[in-house]
């Protein structure tokens, strides 16, 4: 296999020579190439980043969780310590906090203003939960509280989460159907391009079957051309999409998501697959057109 | 005879499909023979010199060819026989791209020879048909004649045991096919077997003076021995 993979890159110049250079499909087939990886560097970049995103916003989201105790003024500090001894002893929680008066009202006074006396309004005990990696059982806590404390409501953001997690896991998998679209698209114009070239040098290939050529040595010398052809077309358009990603705005806060559209650290090196794979498609789509239309002729 | 003839046709029939074109033919090439073949214009030789290399397979009969059965034979397994059989094709095929002296290194290319140690044979090859002036030409700026004689030395320089030839000298003038006769006398020396096929009496008339010959007449869709009295 080897060397069946270096006499294609290293070749023979002698058997190079066989077919006749064809200058326009050879300039469509880079163009082709080029175009399509140009494409899939993008298309890697976009679900790349939005994988990142959907991981970080179910990351971040998923860690913490509030306990929101609506209980009449007189129950509420008893509820509280009922549902902190509850937390406390459920496995998968690493932390519980009450959060006291003052940061409620840190958090109220966006809506209500600095100066609400919170003293005099029902407004519920809000408990933070941090949990630990593996997390714990929603259903059973939820179960639990409701026995042991029946103003308790748990809130653990899921509401929030979901549809954002969702849509960003969604854009990552259009991200990844969209390169398996372009690598098939690639396949289906270098095929096309393949028997094209093969049809024009029907004479040639009788001329070597004539001769005594076996079918692997005139298929060798289409799939070669078209292997480099897409190699080569290929590499430029990856090298084009790379500094096109890396000429976009470095991620920001105020960017948002289409600013963290990139690479980062080891993502650099998964846009070089890319001619390697598109060197693949050209490698078995131009096979697969030569040996069947080797295998039509007498 | 059997397991003795090069190449063996036994009762073959060749239909295109529009009716019968040969019908039980049957012909032994021995070893170091050389056969004319001939017979007017749409009689068939074309077709049965393909079936003789493979080219066309017969709708009745059995083609062997040193001793193993055409019909029997894979891609690949056409492929090596075509390299034991040298063809000089009535309209010669050639790479047009190619200048002449690849195009007659065309069999060893394609056969994976090393070619820096068959260069002195290709020289050799180049001058005894007269064409090492014409290398580095283009197949298509060759005289009639000279690219008969590019044809010849491609069907050769595998160094075949059988050398089939339609027509070679159907393009040239007499002094022209006289020369190539004589290439293809000093191969059957050399112990080839060769068949060509010709409806040039007078090329089959100077080579019975040079050399042991057999006719073989295509007539009314079967095979006959000629007789002498051509």
């Amino acid at each position: 296999m080897n060397g069946r993979i270096r006499q294609l890159i290293v070749g023979d110049a002698q058997a190079d020579r066989v077919v006749p250079p064809s200058g326009f499909t050879a300039q469509l087939t880079l163009f082709v190439a080029a175009a399509m990886a140009f494409l899939a560097v993008f298309a890697l970049a976009l679900s790349l980043a939005s994988g990142r995103l959907a991981d970080r916003w179910a990351d971040e989201l998923a860690r913490a969780a509030t306990l929101r105790i609506n209980a009449p003024a007189d129950q509420r500090a008893a509820q509280t310590a009922a549902a902190l001894t509850v937390l406390e002893q459920t496995p998968g929680v690493a932390s519980a906090r009450a959060l006291s008066a003052d940061e409620q009202a840190a958090l109220l006074a966006p809506w209500f203003g600095a100066e609400l006396p919170l003293d005099s309004l029902p407004v519920p005990q809000l408990i933070e939960v941090l949990e630990t990696e593996t997390g714990y059982d929603e259903d059973g806590l939820r179960l639990r509280l409701q026995a042991e404390v029946p103003g308790a409501v748990l809130d653990d953001h899921s509401r929030w989460r979901k549809p954002l997690v969702d849509a960003a896991r969604a854009l990552r998998r259009l991200g990844l159907v969209s390169i398996v679209l372009i690598g098939g698209a690639m396949a289906g114009m270098i095929t096309l391009a393949a028997n094209a070239a093969l049809a024009a040098n029907a004479q040639v290939i009788e001329v070597l079957r004539l001769v005594g050529a076996q079918d692997g040595y005139i298929a060798h010398a289409f799939v070669r051309r078209f292997t480099l052809r897409a190699l080569i077309g290929c590499s430029v358009g990856v090298a084009l999409g790379m500094i096109g990603v890396w000429l976009m705005p470095a991620a920001s806060d105020e960017g948002g998501f289409l600013t963290g559209l990139g690479f980062v650290s080891w993502g650099w090196l998964m846009p070089l697959a890319i001619p390697v794979l598109g060197a693949l498609v050209a490698f078995i789509a131009t096979s697969r057109a030569a040996n069947k239309r080797l295998g039509d002729l007498t | 005879m059997q397991g003795t003839a090069v190449i063996e046709l036994d009762n073959v029939g060749y239909n295109y499909g529009g009716g019968e074109l040969l019908t039980n033919v049957s012909a032994q090439l021995s070893p170091g023979s050389f056969h004319f073949l001939t017979g007017p214009s749409g009689a068939g030789k074309t077709t049965l010199l393909k079936l003789c290399y493979g080219a066309l397979s017969p709708t009745s009969g059995r083609v062997r060819a040193f001793n193993m059965d055409v019909k029997g034979l894979d891609r690949d397994q056409m492929a090596m026989l075509r390299r034991r059989v040298g063809v000089v094709h009535q309209d010669c095929r050639f790479l047009d791209h190619l200048p002449v002296v690849e195009n007659i290194a065309l069999p060893l290319t394609v056969s994976g020879k090393d070619m820096s140690q068959e260069e002195a044979n290709l020289r050799e090859l180049m001058n005894w048909v007269g064409l090492s002036e014409r290398a580095h030409a283009n197949p298509p700026e060759l005289s009639g004649g000279e690219r008969q004689r590019a044809a010849l030395a491609r069907a050769v320089i595998l160094s075949p045991e059988v050398v089939i030839a339609d027509e070679p000298t159907g393009n040239v003038d007499w002094e022209m096919s006289q020369r190539l006769l004589q290439l293809l006398v000093e191969l059957n020396r050399m112990g080839k077997t060769i068949l060509v096929a010709t409806h040039d009496l007078a090329l089959i008339r100077a080579a019975k003076n040079q050399v042991q010959t057999r006719v073989l007449r295509i007539s009314d869709k079967r095979l006959q021995l000629a007789g002498a009295d051509l």
